[in-house]
């Protein structure tokens, strides 16, 4: 069952309608309080991670710490997680720092009713010693596009995750989710009654599914983006939620969503289906904001160079021999680029902001198969979609996710990512399977060895012969 | 929201009221005011000052972002804290970027500023920042990296510690944009690498040099052993029997490369050991498309032992390498491109790290990193080499 108007629940709630703590509870400590805590436990090798400028993690746990301490007895009703789960955590993790290994147990199989990913089960070997994080299950939570926030939900979120849980997060899991770090069992169906109902917000995905879909910043704040991203990774996450919760997979698959070729959610390094923004038409050109840079009015490359001096800007030094498709001329006076010849690779827009911007007939390439090296290695994306339009409602791309899944379904085995299976069984099947054929696109160079897998069907006559009748021709 | 143990659920009848498959709220009731009127309308940014961008829109609208550095583990109170800046300065908005930096946008400069000097105030009681401003530019940003000892149970290192302590020694470059491009620094706690740091300018990463141990007491119990036999990349692993007949497995030591898929699989193989655990230093890796394609990092430095609480060792190898190539490298001029600019050997003579065999691929695809061309440098190895041959004779 799904819930109407879950999805644009905070556009009229506030905090004060779902809150749990009041401001006397929440801020009920000082930094004095803080700075002469004393944990649970002797944690001297921790301590040391308190000094330095970098914000301390340290620091932070025990802040928590005295948060719940004083909680506890304040309003000792508002706990359901013992109030020292960070004293046991930070226990544990010094006992790690001097033996030098590892104090979480291999696995655990928890969750919620119906769904097979989002939970990820961890109990301490430690139990003894540390209750408190004898279970500490993490919860992934679905963020929301591009992770903007209203505070109005964060601070709802931070009130029930303290409530039920350890008040520790991860902002945010490498994947891209709202991480919360630490529960006991019990409390993960209730965890999820509340994401649900009260914050309009699922779990996102682990184990062989599909993963939580993420996307770059794109229009929202960038004049990069060459597509939506915000709204094709939103729409592809609604569209697959069966995907995402229910395991069916051979393993994970990842979407990730690249506005341009920067790739700032590096979705050529790490997803199974890497789309990235490009265009097909000519980049803009402003002469005169050109003209400006070459005359030292505006700083080059955004000024991402600050007050490192590196000499007045070169144009032909610094964008024009830089060009990797040596496409682009400088006169002294005007810009000309041979859009023919360019490969979109950013560059020269990246260093004048101002002067260049993309072309204005957008779309994205569409890559497969990137991944980390287990087990055969680490591997980027492939192209296998030089350009395709992204408009709503994306059937295009959804009829070659589902032509490319029901593939690795039938084809994949445990544990092997599709980028894998490509491998295995070669590109020419895969192209087949998305339904486009070979172009010189595909590859970096064609195959230098000869070792071609001619299929019967291309050979006149086929492979049927009659050694005899050969025999005839050619006595042995 | 729910109150009591159980809340809204019914332990006795868990389907009552459930509500499933609704994905994350609606980005769109996130964004902040300013942002929603300019949606796909911005015509370029810059970056005024380290952690300051102003984007512009074509309705002459301006965004101004404060970019704030931070730990990705972070308390509800940290967030808190963040959330009550976000009201004051930002009408409640805040959010996140890919590398776990945190973004306060505000449609006014002066707001920006004073936001600005109130986030640098703001300290953790023992002295380091809460809310350092910066990570922009051609900098380091936040050290992307994932669980190691606080979570999770197969990490080869720690993660949180180390990156703690890489950034303490680093802290000026994320301060300011004075290296010659970005420079983006990951760290997986082992190969899964939850992180996938393998494309990153210099990853950190855990390293396993033991291989799995055996526990036969349980292996047939807790372990589909067809599942593990086929999990090992190398097939070193076979259907074994134990003296009193319980199934299990045998490990073909000489074979491991201690990948650890073998222990994800199976709970009866554990790998972890204070003396064969590490960290390898990987570099020359990115993500961008811009200029050069995006590259694999390289193995740098195959192994430094564990030194917790703050990695000394691995915090100088960084350090040093980031200084070499500032120093060395071209404006505009990625880690990994210097590199192959000067030749991988002269990124080893520079940086006097040592070379080892242990950087030379002999796993699948190796023979494309071979060297198949007589275009070499003269570097000091070249003479260690002959030295060698000579002692040989």
């Amino acid at each position: 069952m799904s819930a109407e108007g879950q999805e644009k629940l905070w556009e009229t709630k506030k905090y004060d309608d779902v809150r749990i703590y009041t401001d006397e509870e929440i801020w009920n400590y000082t930094d004095e309080d803080v700075a002469n805590y004393k944990c649970k436990h002797d944690i001297p090798l921790l301590e040391q991670l308190e000094e330095g400028p970098w914000p301390s993690f340290v620091s932070d746990i025990k802040q928590e710490a005295v948060h719940r301490h004083k909680l506890a007895e304040q309003a000792p009703d508002k706990l359901l997680i013992p109030a020292d789960v960070c004293d046991d955590l930070l226990g544990q993790v010094e006992l790690s720092y001097v033996e030098k290994e590892t104090h979480w147990k291999h696995g655990g199989i928890v969750g919620v009713f119906g769904y097979g990913g989002g939970v990820i089960g961890r109990y301490s070997d430690q139990q003894e010693k540390f209750p408190g994080i004898a279970h500490f299950h993490t919860l992934r939570v679905n963020q929301p596009a591009s992770k903007f926030y209203k505070t109005d939900y964060l601070r709802a979120l931070c009130d029930i995750w303290e409530y039920r849980g350890s008040g520790l997060t991860n902002m945010h899991g490498s994947t891209g989710d709202t991480v919360l770090l630490g529960t006991f069992t019990e409390q993960l169906e209730p965890m999820f009654f509340d994401l649900t109902h009260d914050l309009g917000v699922d779990l996102g995905g682990s184990g062989s599914n599909l993963r939580t879909p993420s996307c770059c910043v794109g229009k929202a704040r960038c004049e990069f983006a060459c597509y939506d991203t915000q709204d094709i990774c939103y729409e592809l996450t609604m569209y697959y939620q069966d995907e995402l919760h229910r395991p069916a997979f051979p393993y994970k698959f990842k979407f990730k969503f690249d506005g341009c070729p920067n790739c700032c959610v590096a979705s050529i390094a790490r997803s199974d289906m890497s789309y990235i923004g490009t265009w097909k038409d000519d980049i803009r050109i402003d002469q005169e904001a050109v003209r400006a840079y070459v005359a030292g009015e505006l700083k080059p490359n955004a000024g991402a160079f600050g007050n490192r001096d590196w000499g007045k800007f070169d144009i032909q030094k610094e964008v024009i021999d830089l060009c990797p498709a040596k496409c682009m001329e400088w006169d002294g006076k005007e810009l000309k680029i041979n859009n023919k010849e360019c490969v979109r690779c950013m560059h020269c827009i990246n260093v004048m902001p101002r002067a260049l911007r993309i072309g204005t007939d957008t779309g994205c390439s569409i890559l497969f198969g990137a991944k980390a090296p287990i087990l055969e290695g680490a591997q980027m994306s492939t192209l296998v979609i030089p350009f395709i339009r992204v408009e709503k409602p994306y059937d295009e791309i959804k009829a070659i996710i589902e032509r490319v899944w029901d593939w690795w379904m039938e084809e994949g085995k445990n544990r092997e990512r599709v980028g894998e299976l490509i491998q295995r069984k070669g590109i020419q099947e895969f192209l087949k399977v998305v339904g486009v054929p070979a172009i010189p696109q595909h590859a970096k160079e064609p195959r230098s060895n000869p070792y071609i897998f001619w299929s019967e069907g291309e050979v006149p006559g086929g492979w049927q012969r009659d050694i005899k009748e050969f025999r005839k021709r050619h006595p042995r | 929201m729910s109150l009591g143990k159980y809340g809204y659920y019914d332990p006795s009848d868990p389907l009552k009221d459930r509500i499933t498959d609704i994905g994350p709220p609606h980005y769109e009731q996130f964004f902040p005011p300013v942002i929603k009127r300019n949606y796909g309308k911005w015509l370029y940014h810059e970056i005024l000052e380290p952690g300051l961008l102003v984007h512009v829109s074509e309705t002459g609208e301006k965004a101004y972002t404060v970019r704030v550095g931070g730990a990705r583990l972070m308390s509800v109170q940290h967030i808190r804290e963040i959330c009550d800046i976000a009201d004051k300065y930002c009408d409640g908005y805040v959010r996140w970027t890919t590398r776990n930096c945190i973004e306060f946008i505000t449609d006014s400069e002066d707001k920006a500023r004073a936001l600005m000097k109130d986030l640098e105030s703001r300290k953790f009681p023992k002295g380091s920042y809460k809310f350092p401003v910066g990570g922009t530019g051609c900098g380091i940003t936040n050290i992307v990296h994932t669980q190691g000892w606080i979570h999770c149970h197969t990490p080869a290192t720690d993660a949180s510690g180390i990156v703690k302590s890489v950034h303490d020694a680093l802290f000026e470059h994320f301060k300011n944009m004075d290296l010659p491009a970005k420079l983006r620094i990951s760290l997986a706690c082992c190969l899964n690498m939850c992180g996938a740091v393998h494309c990153s300018d210099i990853a950190i990463l855990g390293v396993h040099r033991k291989p799995p141990m055996i526990d036969d007491e349980v292996l047939s119990k807790i372990c589909e052993i067809p599942l593990v036999v086929a999990a090992c990349p190398l097939g070193a692993i076979r259907p074994a029997k134990t003296e009193d007949g319980k199934k299990t497995v045998r490990v073909n030591q000489e074979r491991c490369m201690f990948c650890g898929n073998c222990y994800t699989m199976c709970a009866a193989m554990p790998l972890a050991d204070s003396e064969g655990d590490g960290v390898a230093i990987l570099a020359g890796g990115k993500i961008s498309n811009r200029k050069s394609a995006p590259k694999f990092s390289k193995v740098i430095v195959p192994y430094i032992p564990n030194e917790p609480p703050r990695w000394p060792k691995v915090v100088e190898t960084i350090k040093h390498i980031v200084e070499v190539y500032a120093k060395d490298a071209r404006k505009y001029e990625r880690l990994g491109e210097w590199a192959e600019r000067i030749g991988w050997e002269k990124f080893f003579e520079k940086t006097g790290i040592p070379f080892t065999e242990k950087s030379l691929d002999d796993y699948r695809l190796a023979y494309d990193t071979y060297r198949t061309t007589t275009h070499f440098k003269y570097t000091e190895h070249v003479w260690q080499l002959a030295k060698a041959l000579e002692e040989a004779e």
